[in-house]
């Protein structure tokens, strides 16, 4: 029977015993570890490192999010940032020789208020000040570019327009981080799963290991990418972060034929729709208001993003629920990520992505790279520093930047 | 959906209540004198705990009361629910192994359905003093 199934693909990538000592070490095998351990060994040469991932390679948020990459933020610093990553994602396929399907088939933001339109056209303005492709769109304009969307005035929250980014779109996430996985492998890190740090080494305030689940490893240097987990991570190692660990939920329908062209937000009914290649519909919307790190939620949290849905996209009505689960999301509360030093030396911390992480991987690897190999912020994190919170420097993206939450 | 007992109203759908985020966290009590890194503490940081968690809720549409619950942020096992103002049940200075849990009433809330805190095993709280005004409760 054995011999009629097709041959195992070749694995991606080795599973290395842990060494006694790295140059450095990073915290979480995610889009934003590997990407991290990816632009350290390609632009610092620093190849003597390992990427320590707790349960399996990108089974965490990197699994559970809704593909969407854009980079229509209002703010300066944002927009700098994920637009870096959006550029980044146009070249990724070809340098990591790998195609993760990304797929530029554009983003819409809603409005469905006289504050939606308004909040909306500036942001368009900002956008376009910015470098960042944008433009509004009539209800008209929308209906052409994705028909199933309802716009009659039949609906408590009618549809007024839209903003729209063309260079937005989707990407398939888990080929993302594989893609990352097998271009670390092949420049010498090593890729260590099921290895959960336990504790930190400290000589003083400075950091020169890790114990882990896998024995006690050595290092110079220490980056965080734990998301949901930063806070546990810091409290181990004595600090603090301003972060709130939230459940983040999303679903899946069965497989449909092509329907939906591009990728539709709406924050004010709140729920945000694409459809995968395969043809599944992908949904998500807010957070469950509690702390959580159950990587669940409650239903009523689904229930009213389907309905959203449906009121939006009458055609979904029959449409079924194939599968929901739920991801981890640090928040922070000017809706920011926060990158750079932490109080303890050698220890560095890229977290806070909250609900947005995914559109950001290339930029947060690349700049928490430089971050970690330098000791320096990058020109783009500087402003994402910890210590906004203490200079009131926020960067407050909430309501702003077509955050969904 | 969490199944929350409200200290007044009983057991309601989590629809029906707000969150409030970490429970115990006082306005500072000399404000003049905090430096940045002391607001900071204060505005920005939260505990962010893995496992028993006491944090604030609302019954808005209900009591429109707040009040203080005990919850596993793994499990999300409701552990305690408790009145504003009283020390987190678990950390309470232990009791003596005598039952009391039927002797002490509940000074701080209103009304004859004054609850048991309910879903614990665990010795009372200390009856606060007089006040189911939440300490340093967003308006």
């Amino acid at each position: 029977m054995a011999d009629l199934l097709p041959e195992h693909p070749e694995f991606l990538w080795h599973n290395p015993e842990p060494k006694k000592s790295y140059d450095a070490v990073i915290v979480g095998g995610g889009g934003h570890g590997l990407a991290t351990a990816y632009y350290l060994a390609k632009n610092f040469g620093l190849t003597n490192i390992a990427v320590l991932e707790k349960g399996w390679l990108a089974g965490g948020n990197m699994a559970r999010n809704t593909t969407i990459i854009r980079s229509n933020y209002l703010w300066d610093e944002s927009a700098a940032i994920y637009e870096h990553a959006l550029k980044l994602w146009e070249i990724l396929p070809e340098e990591l020789d790998y195609d993760f399907l990304f797929s530029q088939r554009g983003v819409m933001n809603l409005a469905h208020t006289l504050g939606d339109v308004r909040e909306s056209m500036r942001r368009v303005g900002a956008n376009k000040l910015n470098g960042v492709d944008a433009e509004w769109l009539d209800p008209q304009q929308v209906k052409e570019l994705c028909p199933i969307l309802n716009i009659s005035d039949n609906i408590r929250y009618p549809v007024m327009g839209a903003t729209y980014q063309p260079r937005a779109g989707i990407a398939k996430h888990d080929h993302v981080a594989w893609a990352f996985a097998r271009k670390c492998d092949e420049l010498g890190v090593d890729i260590i799963q099921n290895c959960e740090v336990t504790g930190f080494l400290k000589d003083g305030n400075r950091v020169v290991g890790v114990q882990t689940t896998q024995g006690t490893i050595h290092t110079e240097k220490v980056g965080l990418c734990a998301a949901g987990h930063s806070s546990v991570l810091a409290e181990m190692a004595g600090f603090r972060l301003p972060i709130q660990s939230h459940p983040l939920q999303a679903l899946v329908s069965e497989l449909h034929e092509p329907v939906h062209p591009t990728v539709v937000m709406s924050n004010h009914v709140h729920v945000y729709v694409s459809q995968a290649h395969k043809g599944e519909l992908v949904m998500g919307a807010g957070v469950d208001s509690y702390n959580g790190y159950g990587q669940r939620g409650s239903f009523h949290v689904i229930e009213h993003q389907m309905a959203a849905a449906v009121e939006l996209f009458p055609i979904f009505a029959r449409a079924h629920v194939l599968r929901t689960w739920g991801g981890i999301v640090d928040t922070t509360l000017d809706a920011s990520p926060i990158m750079g030093t932490t109080p303890v030396d050698n220890m560095f911390v890229n977290c806070g992505w909250g609900t947005g992480g995914f559109k950001g991987t290339p930029a947060a690897g690349l700049t928490f790279a430089h971050t970690i190999a330098t000791g320096t912020p990058h020109e783009l994190n500087k402003p994402f520093a910890l210590e906004r919170f203490e200079t009131g420097a926020l960067i407050d993206e909430h309501g702003a930047a077509a955050v969904a939450h | 959906m969490l199944l929350i007992s409200c200290p007044n109203c009983g057991s309601r759908d989590e629809t029906e209540f707000h969150y409030g985020g970490q429970a115990h966290v006082p306005y500072p009590e000399n404000p003049n004198e905090l430096d940045d890194r002391q607001w900071a503490e204060f505005l920005f940081y939260r505990d962010n705990t893995k496992g028993a968690f006491a944090e604030r809720w609302l019954h808005s549409t209900g009591c429109r009361q707040w009040f203080n619950m005990l919850r596993d942020t793994v499990t999300y096992e409701i552990q305690a629910v408790y009145p504003m103002g009283a020390a987190r049940p678990d950390k309470a200075a232990p009791a003596p192994e005598s039952g009391t849990a039927s002797t002490a009433p509940d000074s701080t809330t209103t009304g004859t359905a004054a609850p048991d805190i309910s879903g614990t095993s665990t010795a009372p709280a200390t009856p606060a003093a007089g006040t189911i005004a939440p300490e340093g409760a967003t308006k």
